[in-house]
């Protein structure tokens, strides 16, 4: 559905896309994960004939982004990060501009709205300003909108950026109901693991416009190594201990009081990892999550501290700004 | 061949009543911004004309009377540049965005959004002339037709410069820029608030390019019957300069940076 070939982007000297290539399938819901300014948007932007590469091109739904511009357009609904209904309307009017821009017939127009507004749950508001919307509403209105003239490809910039849990709840939910009720191919960029996890077919890991990973979320924990478990000593490590000994343990890292082992199948093997074991404290266990993916490629392809800081924190002190 | 051609050209008339109505629609619901603009030329319309009035010049009628048309020219060029220059909020809030990615021509974009100029100012220049009745000017149908058709001409003109500024400009801070550069200068020197025929040869010049002085001057023409040109000289200007600022709005516009 969308192949991207050798793709770069330049900003003077800054290379905010360094020569990405991947396809993604029909109907599959495609999630782009990475920091603040990994170049995300900028792939969303090239993708919705928006900006142009400096290098490279894409094909969205078999046209060319770069010749075929009108054509990609009519293939693509977009939901920027940014607010861009205008508050000032109603749900409706926004919906019925939107239709006209899209040069949706008059006669499927009407049903088309009150299709996707349905699908949204806004029905019962589509006669209210914009601006009494909360915004997890106007975020599910701007899907509507993306949605009206049944593109099929749909890209989510941050879709729940900035919202409750709550609204974050509800915005995974009509996600999911989309891609069963409208068939479209979904690329979703997010800053949320657990999001991307829980929605995406396959996730492609995005850091300083390079791909550092991509797979499905099942087997990129995979590659982790297994199941995390986490034993802390009362004292000391036993010195006369060797984990790696057994066949099932990937990795190994101790720390003074603890050791963080990487092993598959905690359930049918933990017995056998403690059995001789004096002085144990506590055991914690956990399932690897895709944060622990990304740290662990993050911590691979960027030597030491990246640029930006850990993005969590970026994060934080960019929703508080 | 032309059920296809028929069929484009009915998007593509959608298209520009979309973007029409949502102009339309905003501007019904933003009353403070109808407010703020039909405000100030009342202010100059009363204190400036009355103040000034009140010192016998030497103008062959009221001099109330003879800024009229320059205040209806004002509140156009004032409402449709700032009008065309609103485009650098719709850039900040992503909407411009939203319409970028939808299959419609800048072109289309560009029309859409001077067509909601023009209807914008037509509100506008209607108070205006209701309260020049309260003043006791008077309008035949032969004015009306005139009045209509300059104020019309003028704020396609105007908003498409306003949308040419606003295309080039990415900050908010750069809007005060063509209030201080554009606006008042085109106003300040349009004759709107002094007659043209005696002024020092330098000042004679600025106004003779200044596009806004022949829409003054064929307003004075058709309300009062006192212009120095004739209305139709006037009217070919005022065109040619709409037409002009079109092609170079329609031109930047589509240079435009989408993000």
């Amino acid at each position: 559905m969308i192949i991207i070939k050798n793709l770069v982007k330049k900003y003077g000297n800054f290379c905010a896309l360094q020569g990405l290539s991947f396809e993604v399938k029909e109907n599959e819901i495609f999630g782009l994960l990475g920091p603040n300014g990994a170049g995300k948007t900028t792939l969303i932007h090239i993708l919705a004939t928006l900006l142009k590469p400096t290098e490279g091109g894409a094909i969205v739904n078999g046209f060319d982004v770069l010749r075929d511009a009108t054509k990609v357009r009519e293939s693509i609904g977009v939901v920027f990060q940014a607010p861009s209904s205008d508050d000032m309307l109603t749900g409706y009017e926004n919906l019925k501009v939107h239709a006209l821009l899209y040069g949706i017939p008059r006669r499927l127009r009407e049903k088309r709205i009150s299709e996707v507004l349905k699908l949204v749950g806004l029905y019962e508001r589509k006669n209210d300003q914009v601006k009494k919307y909360s915004g997890g509403m106007r975020r599910r209105l701007e899907i509507a909108r993306g949605l009206l003239h049944q593109p099929k490809v749909f890209f989510l910039d941050e879709p729940t950026l900035g919202l409750d849990p709550q609204s974050r709840d509800t915005m995974w939910r009509y996600i999911k109901k989309i891609v069963k009720e409208e068939k479209v191919t979904i690329i979703l960029t997010t800053h949320y693991m657990e999001e991307a996890d829980m929605l995406c077919d396959r996730i492609a890991f995005i850091s300083n416009g390079k791909i550092i990973a991509l797979d499905s979320p099942s087997k990129l924990k995979q590659e982790i190594g297994g199941d995390i478990v986490k034993i802390n000593f009362i004292d000391k490590i036993p010195s006369t201990i060797d984990f790696t000994y057994f066949d099932f343990v990937h990795r190994v890292e101790q720390n003074q009081k603890s050791v963080i082992i990487y092993m598959d199948e905690v359930n049918s093997n933990l017995h056998r990892l403690i059995k001789d074991l004096d002085g144990v404290q506590s055991i914690e266990y956990k399932k690897p999550t895709l944060n622990d993916v990304f740290l662990k490629f993050s911590g691979d392809s960027l030597s030491g501290d990246s640029p930006e800081g850990g993005f969590m924190q970026r994060y934080a002190q960019y929703k508080k700004s | 061949m032309l059920s296809t051609k028929n069929l484009k050209i009915n998007i593509i008339l959608g298209q520009l009543y979309g973007l029409w109505l949502r102009e339309f629609k905003v501007f019904l619901r933003e009353r403070s911004r109808l407010i703020a603009s039909t405000f100030t030329p009342l202010l100059w319309l009363f204190v400036i004309g009355s103040g000034l009035g009140s010192t016998n010049l030497q103008i062959g009628t009221d001099y109330q009377k003879f800024i009229f048309p320059g205040i209806v020219c004002m509140s156009v060029i004032f409402t449709s540049v700032f009008f065309g220059s609103y485009i650098i909020w719709d850039r900040k809030f992503d909407f411009l965005k939203s319409v970028m990615v939808a299959p419609s021509s800048r072109t289309t974009v560009f029309v859409g959004k001077t067509l909601g100029g023009m209807t914008t100012s037509l509100f506008q220049v209607a108070i205006i002339l209701v309260i020049g009745m309260v003043l006791g000017i008077n309008y035949d149908a032969l004015s009306l037709l005139q009045i209509i058709s300059i104020v019309l001409i003028l704020s396609f003109g105007m908003t498409s410069l306003g949308l040419t500024f606003g295309s080039y400009i990415e900050s908010l801070e750069g809007f005060q820029l063509i209030v201080s550069f554009v606006v008042f200068p085109l106003f300040f020197l349009s004759g709107a608030l002094f007659p043209i025929d005696n002024l020092p040869p330098w000042l004679k010049f600025i106004t003779l390019v200044d596009p806004a002085t022949y829409s003054v001057d064929s307003l004075r023409n058709s309300i009062l019957h006192l212009g120095t040109y004739s209305f139709e000289l006037d009217l070919a200007i005022l065109l040619l300069f709409t037409l002009f600022i079109t092609l170079i709005g329609i031109f930047s516009f589509k240079r435009m940076k989408a993000v």
